[in-house]
């Protein structure tokens, strides 16, 4: 017999009950996810990959490796957060009158809090920084990071945050207090259970892991370019990297600190955040939305940087109006800081502070606007091949605007007092996101696999994965602007008006179309690969402009022989329009950081510190915790940081990558 | 490479598919409202979309125009390779956007100042005006966790999911919540404006048309959410007084206990009628002291007025200072995980598990009392009885 009180000491509050044993969906999904999972380790295992994958992927320092990781993550996750996505579009297809469909609240309100924190935290960070990763090092001319290990640190405390997510589908549950755990309703007195423990520890983990990314790509922007490359010089897309970093830097830690403040509201009973003695919940709101706007500019700044290289490169033209790009980008990023108010005009500010968000907000269309209007005229006397990019391009142009233009609706508080927290703002955001970030991410993905890889990826799933994404966002988003218009507002689980069915239903087929894009990606991907030899391609498939095009595809581990002098701003183009030689002879040693395992480690802490405090496992916790103390310590005292590519080496890679290339 | 003629198709298809939806039916409640607040504020909606038509319509034509004629495969086409500044161009780009941000900035800036919520109204509809001598009807409007409770202070009544408002008078809404934060949301009469515990806000709005109306709350605030819907009842006078008079009739009282009674999380709640309100209900509700013994808020700050302000840093209990009994904390507050003993730490089960009494289970899969539909009852923490059922 058992004890209790070792029990709890042992396991927390962690039982057999705990798990979801009376949830068929989950078990069902948890069934799926061991035979997928087992299958993987096995295949692993049988190929003998083990060792493969730790030396050569898991404990790279290499830039494009964590940046190719990164973007495996980013899709790993997109597959759960759209499976979420899924489950609720059928739950509001259903749920009319007496219908309450298959969820229940507890059920629905955890899948729409994860759908909107995977999307964000764990879908359209990892892809955006995964693409900045690979590519911008190799558009400024260096040879990595500036930080080459806590690159790969960063990437995985992304990826143990993102294991708790995942854990607490079957161990315990998720938040249900929205995407941005809203207190109230995440206060302890109304959520005691693991759901915003879940949420805080892996958000917590992952965010200390995005700031020091930010930091590493900024320092990387500032101090690696190669010469001659002034700030002037630098391409669009480095310019919109930096900028988004900047923020990064700027608003993580307003985030870190109010999830730290409702941690400690949480565990050690503090009231920053309480309704009763002297909390006050609004204050988190402001907090969170204080990193919540500039955030978006994070995501969709570094995608405004592909559209300008996509479009640059596939009109065969110099981007118009350079100059005004950067100063519209530097306008974005200064003004993202001075509009957060504006997510909760009906929270009672009096009318000038409204105004004042109101107004500051509809100024960020014109900078925006300027950017369209450069792209415009890009295109405009321009040769332009229709290739998957630039059809990803039209498409968010056409996409964007619209909305751009209930996005500055809703930025009228008056308007905004109506529309707030209904579905046409649901529809809007997803209109940016989808219309801005996703579709710009595919585009670069299409974009720049080549490089990576040395084969372009298959343009006929490539076409269904367009269409389906494209006609999906429409068919899907278009009667959700409808609903919100007839007055129908957010995460409603049910609904009693039967004549909206049809919007939701139409709704959900649309789903249906963006599943079918999403598969085509999938196998878009796999068929590339089978195919690879067929879609092999050269080392400069498009015509590119910028330095990433200048060395191999794929680029070897020390990315250029020699450091590229820089006189132009597309630089690549500018050498070959020159026709300068990259030369064959005189190579030097390179110096090259070594890879570790200590990112991986520590991460892995971590993640089981994050685990053991959700379920008030506290010698768990604290053991993780002094193993992450002193590994950290123990890694200071690893002198064996670097080593040296002999020149050899390097001349036989060229020799071998011009003789193919012959 | 073919090149791809696809931004025509999907121009049409998207002037298509909102015309096609609205055959469904836009009579929507924001679009076709009854009240004159909501009916400014749709205004505002087309003015605004009005303006920026001016310049959405012609980039989406242009990004077309573009696409379609400079495609790599039309030979006769200018292609000019150098083609990246011109000044003047350059100036429309930033001068087009900005013009129309000044306008529509002009009207942000006035519609703001006289649709403000905390603002009178100064007109009761386009074509009628305020009447100096009559007051606005007062009502006190509280979200509970999950229902609306609306307080009449003018004719001591309540009533609970059921809002009646006699047509073109002005009402003032005075508004706090109990727990979670809610936005009181009638579409039909005006814009949203959010309920807090601990807050109070306000909302002025008419209703200028008789009718059965819907409202909610427009804010996630928890499992019990969707059906936090109440009906509005737009009367003329004759009708509003008739209504009072047989809620006052009719109703039961709603006192302390009464009122302590309602608080508790409920879900899907019909109508509720009160004849009668305990005094300054509405005020000690968002003061956080309708229990007995509690401190209300004023009460705390006058005494940390007194204390020349901030009160005794140490040691820092609610309610220190005040008088014998009142030094309880405000509401069973759980304690803090780090803070709990070992055989404080209660398992935690998923919410999956069937709570229900008689749950058949295996013997009868498809049984909907195999799974509550919602979770009303908060599970136990220590220091904090257990919750009942509403």
């Amino acid at each position: 017999m058992f004890n209790e009180t070792v029990l709890k000491t042992i396991f927390g509050r962690l039982s057999f009950e705990s798990f979801p044993i009376h949830e068929p969906i989950l078990l069902v999904t948890f069934a799926g996810v061991v035979v997928l999972g087992l299958a993987i380790v096995g295949a692993i295992t049988k190929y003998k990959l083990w060792g493969y994958l730790w030396t050569e992927w898991f404990t790279s320092v290499d830039h494009k490796k964590i940046g190719i990781m990164y973007i495996i993550l980013g899709i790993i996750m997109l597959l759960r957060g759209f499976a979420d996505a899924v489950m609720m579009r059928t739950q509001q297809a259903l749920s009319f009158g007496a219908n309450e469909g298959y969820l229940n609240a507890h059920h629905y309100d955890q899948i729409f809090t994860a759908h909107g924190t995977i999307m964000i935290f764990f879908v359209a960070i990892p892809l955006v920084v995964g693409l900045i990763n690979y590519v911008m090092p190799l558009q400024i001319g260096a040879r990595d990071v500036a930080f080459p290990f806590l690159n790969n640190f960063s990437f995985w405390l992304t990826v143990a945050g993102a294991l708790l997510v995942m854990v607490s589908l079957f161990v315990g549950e998720f938040s249900r207090a929205g995407w941005l755990n809203y207190v109230p309703v995440s206060n302890l007195q109304n959520s005691p259970d693991t759901g915003p423990d879940y949420y805080l520890w892996a958000l917590q983990i992952a965010g200390i892991g995005t700031t020091l990314s930010g930091i590493n790509m900024v320092v990387t922007i500032i101090k690696m370019r190669a010469p001659g490359m002034t700030m002037m010089k630098l391409p669009v897309f480095c310019w919109t990297a930096l900028c988004s970093n900047v923020l990064v830097i700027a608003i993580f830690p307003i985030l870190t600190a109010a999830f730290t403040m409702l941690m400690l509201d949480r565990y050690l009973g503090f009231n920053f955040f309480t309704n009763d003695l002297g909390g006050n919940p609004m204050m988190y709101w402001n907090l969170v939305w204080i990193w919540g706007h500039p955030e978006v500019y994070v995501l969709i700044l570094p995608i405004f940087g592909v559209y300008s290289e996509i479009t640059s490169t596939f009109t065969g033209k110099r981007l118009f109006g350079y100059s005004s790009m950067v100063y519209a980008t530097v306008v974005i990023t200064i003004l993202s800081f001075l509009v957060w108010l504006h997510h909760f005009f009906t929270m009672g500010s009096g009318a000038s502070v409204n105004s004042f968000f109101g107004i500051a907000t509809m100024v960020i269309s014109i900078p925006t606007g300027a950017k369209i209007f450069n792209w415009l005229f890009t295109m405009y006397r321009g040769q332009i091949r229709f290739e998957l990019p630039m059809q990803w391009v039209v498409a968010f142009l056409l996409t964007f605007v619209v909305g751009g233009m209930t996005g500055v609706m809703l930025a009228i508080p008056p308007a905004d007092f109506v529309l707030h927290n209904s579905l046409f703002l649901v529809a809007h955001f997803h209109n940016v996101i989808i219309g801005g970030v996703v579709f710009g991410l595919f585009a670069g993905i299409d974009y720049w696999f080549p490089k990576a890889f040395g084969f372009k990826l298959d343009p006929f799933w490539g076409r269904i994965h367009f269409w389906g994404w494209v006609i999906g966002y429409w068919v899907a988003w278009t009667p959700m602007y409808v609903a919100g218009l007839m007055g129908v507002t957010r995460r409603l689980r049910h609904l009693d008006d039967a004549t909206l069915q049809p919007l939701f239903v139409i709704a959900a087929i649309g789903v249906a179309i963006i599943a079918v894009g999403i598969a085509a990606f999938i196998i878009q991907i796999v068929v590339s690969i089978i195919n690879r030899d067929k879609l092999r391609v050269g080392d400069d498939p498009w015509n590119g402009r910028t330095l990433e095009w200048a060395t191999s595809s794929p680029p070897p581990a020390y990315n250029f022989a020699f450091t590229p002098v820089v006189h132009d701003l597309d630089a690549w183009h500018d050498m070959k329009e020159r026709g300068s030689k990259v030369p064959d002879s005189g190579f030097l040693p390179i110096h090259m950081p070594r890879n570790t395992g200590t990112g991986v480690i520590l991460s892995g802490l971590a993640a089981v510190l994050g685990f053991a405090m959700v379920w008030y496992i506290w010698w768990l916790a604290g053991l993780s915790f002094v193993a992450m103390i002193g590994y950290g310590i123990f890694h200071t005292f690893n002198y064996n940081r670097d080593y040296h590519i002999p020149a050899e080496d390097v001349a036989e890679t060229e020799r071998k990558h011009a003789l193919a290339g012959a | 490479m073919p090149t791809h003629p696809a931004p025509l198709t999907r121009l049409a298809r998207l002037a298509l598919i909102p015309l096609l939806l609205c055959v469904a039916g836009c009579q929507g409640a924001v679009l076709d409202p009854a009240g004159d607040i909501a009916l400014q504020q749709r205004n505002l909606i087309y003015a605004s979309v009005g303006l920026m038509l001016l310049i959405i319509l012609p980039v989406m034509i242009l990004t077309v125009v573009f696409a379609w004629r400079y495609r790599a495969g039309n030979k006769e086409a200018t292609y000019d390779p150098h083609f990246d500044h011109s000044t003047s161009l350059e100036l429309i780009i930033w001068s087009a956007p900005l013009l129309i941000i000044i306008a529509l900035g002009a009207l942000t800036w006035s519609s703001t100042h006289l649709l403000d919520p905390f603002r009178p109204l100064n007109r009761i509809s386009a074509t009628k005006a305020v009447d100096p001598k009559q007051k606005p009807l007062l009502v006190q409007v509280v979200s509970l966790d999950w229902k609306w409770l609306f307080i009449y202070p003018e004719f001591g009544i309540a009533t609970v999911n059921e809002l009646a408002l006699p047509v073109d008078r002005q009402v003032r809404f005075d508004m706090t919540s109990t727990n979670m934060m809610n936005t009181f949301y009638a579409p039909t009469m005006a814009g949203m404006v959010y309920t807090m515990p601990g807050m109070r806000s306000t909302l002025h709005a008419v209703l200028n048309r008789q009718g059965d109306y819907e409202g909610m709350s427009a804010n996630y605030s928890g499992a019990g959410f969707s059906y936090m819907r109440f009906k509005l009842r737009g009367l003329d006078d004759a009708a509003f007084t008739r209504w009072v008079g047989e809620v006052k009739g009719r109703g039961a009282a709603l006192d302390t206990a009464n009122y302590l009674k309602l608080e508790k999380p409920s879900e899907q709640v019909p109508v509720m009628h009160f004849g009668s309100v305990a005094p300054a209900l509405f005020q000690r509700i968002y003061e956080r002291c309708v229990t007995p013994n509690t401190p209300c808020m004023s009460e705390i700050m006058a005494r940390d007025n007194a204390a020349g302000g901030g009160g005794e840093p140490n040691p820092m209990q609610a309610g220190e200072g005040m008088p014998a009994g009142r030094q309880s904390i405000p509401r069973g507050k759980p304690e803090g995980g780090l803070m709990k003993d070992t055989d404080e730490i209660t398992p935690v089960p998923h919410n999956s598990k069937p709570r229900l009494p008689g749950a058949p289970g295996s013997t009868d899969p498809g049984s909907p009392r195999n799974r509550d539909l919602t979770f009303l009852s908060q599970p136990a923490t220590p220091g904090q009885p257990r919750a009942a059922h509403g």
